[in-house]
């Protein structure tokens, strides 16, 4: 884009991280949700260690194996924005989006214009790659995900964040159960039947900066340092209360031994 | 957008007006055939609405908000006893995995929760105005609800919202 054309875009904070805690990096979006009054992208190349992490509604006894979760000892995360159960490692790629809820034109703060318009500009990162679109709010080739997003909105801003599947490792996709709320697009098919990596139509490096080159089509992208740790202790302090938070193990037994009393009870 | 959006909140309506049809009572009645605004409720501009009965306020969202947020899956509604404050923040809906702040209109003491949706959060969507309700309040300061929009400035204002995008 020329730069005449984006002069009056607005602004946005663009972030980028390697392998950061997925923990950390949802309390800094959290915490820049409710807090700040800027846009943001963040990029966030992998996380460090495998992590479930749940929607803000999600039950551990329904979306997880929980036996196996325990006995790896896999961290659990439970979320504050909306959807669904992903496991990530350092083969995910985060791409992180908090506008304010006029920072986008013909975007209104309900979760389907939200996702109409990001699909449209994945569309311009995904451009000539046969396949490639929204379905039923996921991002798939064809019909194979790759890529599950979530999204909270308050009153005067919204986050859009997405997991993108660059790879994975195929054990790891054993820790959670077929959801019983699923599209219907998926068909009832398993996890390794259901998605596909993102590996196998595009390096790492360049969805990265075609991302980053698609976002700047419609913001004033400014790369900022970020230090995380330091944003991240600040979260006990912070006036807002955050909801983000790891499940205690206590916590995944109990759901453990609610849902074993009930398979009992059934049979 | 606009117009797939127009399209929707009248196909909702229609639903609502054949299957749901609330009932009419002395403290409101439907402005008109087929409305998703009614009269007697006080509307702020994040969608909420505010029935004043008494001591007591009963908020939910409004149609327009279920339409545009699609099938609620899950409610989160605070504890009886706390306090909501005008404009603040006082739960979240979810929807097409998306959590969405629901504010209050006003400020004041919750003295009663809805504690169905935890088991039927589509109440919200099939029921916005009735058994969808969210939390009953003890006004703090019911000069508030002044400041709020009657259903008229409300439905122009929702027409305006939905036109501009």
């Amino acid at each position: 884009m020329s730069q005449a054309r984006k002069v009056g875009l607005p602004l946005m904070n663009l972030v980028r991280f390697n392998g950061v805690p997925i923990l950390k990096q949802l309390h800094l979006e959290e915490k820049l949700l409710r807090t700040s009054s800027d846009n943001w992208c963040i990029i966030n190349n992998g996380t460090n260690s495998p992590t479930v992490v749940m929607g803000l509604s999600g039950k551990p006894s329904e979306l997880l194996d929980l036996e196996s979760v325990l006995q790896d000892q896999v961290p659990v995360i439970k979320r504050f924005t909306g959807g669904g159960t992903v496991i990530v490692d350092p083969g995910t790629i985060f791409v992180t989006l908090i506008c304010n809820r006029d920072a986008v034109p013909g975007v209104q703060p309900y979760p389907r214009s939200i996702m109409y318009w990001s699909g449209m500009l994945y569309g311009e990162v995904f451009k000539g790659i046969d396949g490639f679109h929204l379905r039923e709010n996921d991002y798939v080739f064809g019909n194979s995900k790759f890529g599950g997003n979530a999204q909270s909105i308050t009153r005067e801003r919204w986050i859009h964040h997405t997991s993108f599947l660059w790879d994975f490792k195929a054990g790891n996709m054993a820790y959670l159960k077929l959801p019983s709320r699923a599209p219907e697009y998926r068909l009832a098919r398993s996890h390794m039947d259901f998605i596909c990596r993102m590996k196998d139509y595009m390096p790492r490096s360049v969805f990265i900066d075609k991302t980053v080159n698609a976002i700047g089509n419609h913001f004033s992208v400014k790369p900022l340092d970020l230090d995380v740790n330091a944003v991240a202790a600040d979260v006990a302090d912070a006036k807002f209360v955050h909801t983000t938070r790891l499940l205690m193990k206590e916590e995944l037994e109990e759901a453990l031994s609610v849902s074993t009393r009930e398979l009992c009870h059934q049979s | 957008m606009a117009l797939r959006m127009w399209a929707s909140s009248t196909a909702n309506a229609l639903r609502l007006s054949c299957v749901s049809r609330p009932p009419l009572s002395p403290a409101f009645s439907l402005s008109r055939c087929f409305s998703s605004v009614l009269d007697g409720l006080k509307y702020a501009s994040s969608h909420e609405w505010v029935k004043h009965e008494g001591s007591v306020a009963t908020i939910g969202i409004t149609h327009h908000a279920q339409d545009h947020l699609g099938e609620v899956v899950f409610v989160e509604v605070p504890e009886s006893g706390g306090s909501v404050k005008k404009g603040g923040s006082f739960g979240a809906v979810e929807s097409v995995k998306a959590t969405s702040d629901v504010n209050s209109p006003i400020s004041g003491e919750i003295v009663e929760v809805n504690t169905k949706l935890s088991e039927s959060p589509g109440l919200i969507n099939s029921s916005p105005y009735e058994e969808g309700w969210m939390i009953k309040v003890k006004p703090s300061n019911p000069s508030e609800l002044e400041s709020l929009m009657g259903p008229k400035e409300y439905t122009k204002f929702c027409e305006e919202e939905d036109a501009a995008h």
